[in-house]
């Protein structure tokens, strides 16, 4: 029974994600889009790996679409911008991409499916997460740090209302 | 409480599935917002391969890259959304399409 | 002796000062210069005649070594015996006339320096060749009179008519001059030296009699004569060439540049004695020559045109000599032929001048009693021309047939040709002179001839009369030919001919007995006049044959087929810059595409190799 949950929670969480992806409303995409994310929490966690199954509701679901949902709604695309996606996601436009989408899964698929493990089976606890993100990981660590600085900086200033000079002042 | 046991290849077949899926958003989609959620869905998958090979190990390593996609994660999009702000402002559409000044 | 190098060099310097002054120099001085210079070249050609009793060792002069490659060492080197010395003296003595007859006749040009200055290169050239030591200096010359043949036939170059004549020219005695050059690089190659005496002599001892290397070297050499001397197949560059004016037609056309084939043939003898089938071939194209140019000068009516075919005609006698190997007769003829045909030249050349440029001898008439002093030339040129007896023509073409009649196995048909082609010199001949200058006349003309045409004329007409009586310094070079085995009545056919073509002339044209146009006016005897007219039709086959063909060519090769792979090779990366160009259209979704079709491709690949 408990496997089925893990099946379960991975149908969940593909279908949510083929949702979001065809979805008209933005902000109903970004719903389906943190479904999904649960959904994958739920799996980290039935994996034995609930350090990373927290990380994912709190950060990526919880701070990263929360992101998203600001921006759209500053954006406030509205029924135009419907109509606009629904004009889009016409039929045409499907093909190209879907055959790509689909041989590439195929591929993957067949890389893939000589693998012989199975997980183990044992939960791996923050405890030793930390010791070991602290100890071998620590230069990563601090280039994550940089990095999350670079971001900051980048985000700033390009969000950044810039003033438009007009050509007399030249 | 302990993990399950689940073949490793099941898992890493959902990763697949999540990073096509996120691939075809990519391509199919023209609204720029969505795009970056693709991103996001790929980013996802990868990071879900990552987990699951470090249950497969049991050791710590999944979880710390997970920790680093991450952060890398969260920059992008930061930096992603404030581009999406000032096209607004500038192109006056979020159509990616229309985006096309760098071609040559 | 040390002047002979005055010869050539005066004219040259003369030519060269008188392109250095562009047209600038006053006449009086550029007169002074061009014919001075040539006369002073003519005083030391007698001073070197002099001192030659006639055919002692001849002189040689060598000047400088022209360049050393390996064992090809050319000189700057004069060599004048006898053949040389007649030669010299036909160029400078004529030239020097025509010089003194152009003064007069260009005097109203506005490009009176120019002309001078050509005529002086083309003497210095023409020396040049005569005088050669060996055959590279000689080709020298030979290119150096083509060229101011090109240029002086072309004097008016304002009409393109002139410099289409002039091309002609020159292309058709190119493929002479190709010839020429070929033979010329057999005999390096084979014989080692292109210095003529001792080149004759090598081949005297390598080569026996008849063997195939003399006759292939001769009968390119002997292409290179026939494209100079227009003989058939190349000679219908000459009647064009009467577009330029009437003293260069007389010096170039009539007494030196295209005698320079008859030269080359005499000089290099030993060579074409060691050929006899060269020989034959030499005598048949002169006697073609001679019969086609005198039919088709019979119907002629530009007045420069006649005498243009008959030059054609008598140069074919010339030939006619050499081939029967009459080599000295061939030369004497070649002296008399330069006197009286430039006589004629000239003459009518005052004839053109003092009627306001008019050239159609049916728009004349009864010069007889306005110009008498042309109307006396042209009787005793016309006279010398048709061979009547006692003219130095008489003598000379009468050494000729009584050559021709000797030569075994073909001598009496070329006789038989020769005198046919006498009959209607005689006719064509005097045609011109009752035309021109009896009947009525139908235009006036509107100047007289002053001295410096006048003088010149006279000279000439005495040179015509008397020349047959010059000893010719020949006998060291050419074996002596007596003419002992002839049968009286060969002779006395020789004799009359001319006569006979007087007397027909005279019906036709004077008493007017028998008339021309009711030959004329018939269909058969219209197409007859008209193929006459155009030279047997000659320049319409090489139309169809090679001017044809060759526009054909060019027209369809005219899109550059052979460039096809370059600017295939230009079309491709054209092709692929485009390609390439459409793929980057800046827009996010397509390289998205792409990079999943990237990776797509490189799965493939990485599944296709895993173990």
């Amino acid at each position: 029974m408990i496997q089925a949950l893990f099946y379960g929670a991975a149908v969940i969480s593909l279908a949510a994600t083929v949702a979001a992806l065809t979805r008209t409303n933005a902000a109903h995409a970004l719903i389906y889009m943190i479904l999904s994310l649960l959904a994958v929490a739920v799996i980290f966690f039935l994996l034995g790996a609930p350090f990373a199954a927290a990380l994912e509701v709190v950060i990526y679901a919880g701070a990263i679409m929360v992101l998203f949902v600001f921006v759209i709604m500053m954006l406030n695309l509205g029924e135009e911008g419907r109509t606009r996606e629904r004009a889009w996601l016409g039929g045409r436009n499907w093909i190209a991409p879907g055959i790509i989408a689909a041989l590439l899964l195929l591929e993957l698929v067949l890389a893939l499916s000589h693998v012989p493990a199975t997980t183990r089976g044992v939960m791996v606890a923050p405890k030793q997460v930390g010791l070991t993100l602290f100890g071998p990981y620590v230069l990563a660590v601090e280039i994550a740090s940089m990095l999350l600085l670079a971001g900051l900086v980048g985000a700033y200033h390009i969000g950044r209302r810039f003033i438009v000079r007009r050509r007399e002042q030249h | 409480m302990d993990g399950l046991q689940v073949p490793l290849d099941h898992v890493l077949f959902l990763a697949a599935a999540l990073f096509s899926c996120g691939m075809m958003g990519l391509m199919l989609r023209r609204n720029i917002i969505f795009m970056l959620m693709s991103l996001e869905v790929m980013l996802n998958s990868a990071a879900l391969a990552f987990v699951a090979a470090g249950a497969a190990w049991g050791q710590a390593d999944g979880q710390i890259i997970f920790l680093l996609i991450l952060s890398v994660a969260a920059a992008e999009v930061a930096i992603g959304l404030s581009l999406v702000l000032q096209i607004q402002r500038r192109f006056r559409t979020l159509d990616m399409d229309q985006a096309n000044r760098l071609r040559g | 002796m040390a002047s002979i190098w005055l010869i050539p060099f005066l004219p040259l310097l003369s030519a060269a000062l008188l392109l250095l002054s562009m047209g600038r120099m006053p006449r009086s001085l550029a007169a002074l210069m061009g014919a001075g210079s040539v006369g002073l070249a003519a005083v030391c050609v007698a001073l070197t005649a002099r001192s030659f009793p006639g055919g002692g060792d001849a002189q040689e002069l060598t000047l400088w070594t022209w360049m050393a490659v390996g064992d090809f060492v050319p000189r700057i080197a004069f060599y004048v015996d006898g053949l040389t010395l007649v030669m010299m003296s036909v160029i400078t003595g004529v030239g020097f006339l025509i010089h003194l007859y152009s003064i007069e006749f260009m005097w109203e040009d506005e490009s009176f320096c120019r002309y001078f200055a050509y005529m002086n290169l083309f003497v210095a050239s023409m020396l040049l060749l005569v005088m050669a030591d060996n055959l590279l200096l000689l080709y020298m010359g030979w290119e150096g009179v083509g060229l101011c043949s090109y240029l002086l036939i072309g004097f008016w170059y304002r009409d393109p008519a002139n410099g289409q004549a002039a091309r002609k020219a020159f292309v058709v005695t190119r493929v002479g001059d190709a010839a020429m050059a070929l033979g010329l690089l057999l005999l390096f190659t084979e014989l080692g030296t292109l210095e003529i005496q001792p080149m004759m002599a090598a081949a005297r001892e390598q080569w026996p009699v008849g063997a195939n290397l003399p006759v292939l070297a001769t009968v390119l050499l002997l292409g290179g004569a026939v494209g100079k001397s227009a003989q058939l197949p190349l000679h219908t560059w000459l009647p064009d060439a009467m577009a330029g004016p009437t003293p260069v037609s007389a010096l170039i056309h009539a007494a030196t540049m295209v005698t320079a084939g008859v030269y080359l043939i005499a000089r290099t003898s030993g060579l074409f004695l060691l050929a006899p089938a060269t020989l034959e071939a030499v005598a048949w194209i002169g006697l073609l020559t001679l019969l086609l140019a005198a039919f088709t000068a019979l119907v002629q009516t530009d007045i420069k045109r006649i005498l243009a075919y008959s030059t054609i005609s008598q140069i074919g006698y010339m030939f006619l000599a050499l081939g029967v190997s009459a080599f000295a007769s061939g030369i004497f003829h070649l002296m008399t032929h330069a006197f009286f045909k430039a006589l004629l030249f000239l003459a009518a050349g005052a004839v053109i001048h003092c009627l306001h440029h008019e050239h159609d001898i049916f728009r004349m008439g009864g010069l007889r009693t306005r110009l008498p002093v042309v109307f006396w030339s042209f009787v005793i040129g016309a006279a010398a021309l048709a061979a009547l007896p006692l003219t130095s023509g008489f003598y000379s073409k009468d050494a000729i047939l009584l050559s021709a009649w000797e030569m075994p196995g073909i001598g009496p048909w070329l006789w038989a040709g020769g005198l046919l082609g006498a009959l209607l010199t005689g006719i064509y001949s005097f045609r011109l002179v009752f035309v021109v200058f009896f009947g009525e006349a139908r235009t006036e003309p509107d100047r007289r001839p002053g001295w410096k045409i006048a003088l010149p004329l006279a000279v000439l007409c005495a040179l015509s009369v008397v020349g047959g009586w010059f000893a010719l310094p020949l006998a060291q070079i050419f074996p002596a030919r007596g003419h002992a085995g002839v049968p009286h009545a060969v002779e006395y056919a020789s004799m009359a001919t001319p006569l006979l073509g007087l007397f027909i002339a005279w019906l036709l044209f004077l008493r007017r007995r028998i008339d021309p146009a009711r030959f004329v006016a018939s269909p058969a005897g219209q197409s007859l006049r008209d193929f006459w007219f155009r030279g047997w039709r000659i320049d319409s086959l090489y139309d169809a044959l090679l001017v044809g063909p060759f526009k054909a060519l060019t027209h369809w090769w005219r899109n550059e087929p052979v460039d096809a792979f370059y600017n295939g090779l230009v079309a491709l990366s054209r092709w692929g810059h485009r390609g390439l160009n459409a793929l980057q259209n800046g827009e996010l979704r397509w390289y998205a595409t792409g990079t999943a079709f990237a990776l797509l491709l490189l799965l493939a690949v990485m599944l296709r190799n895993a173990p």
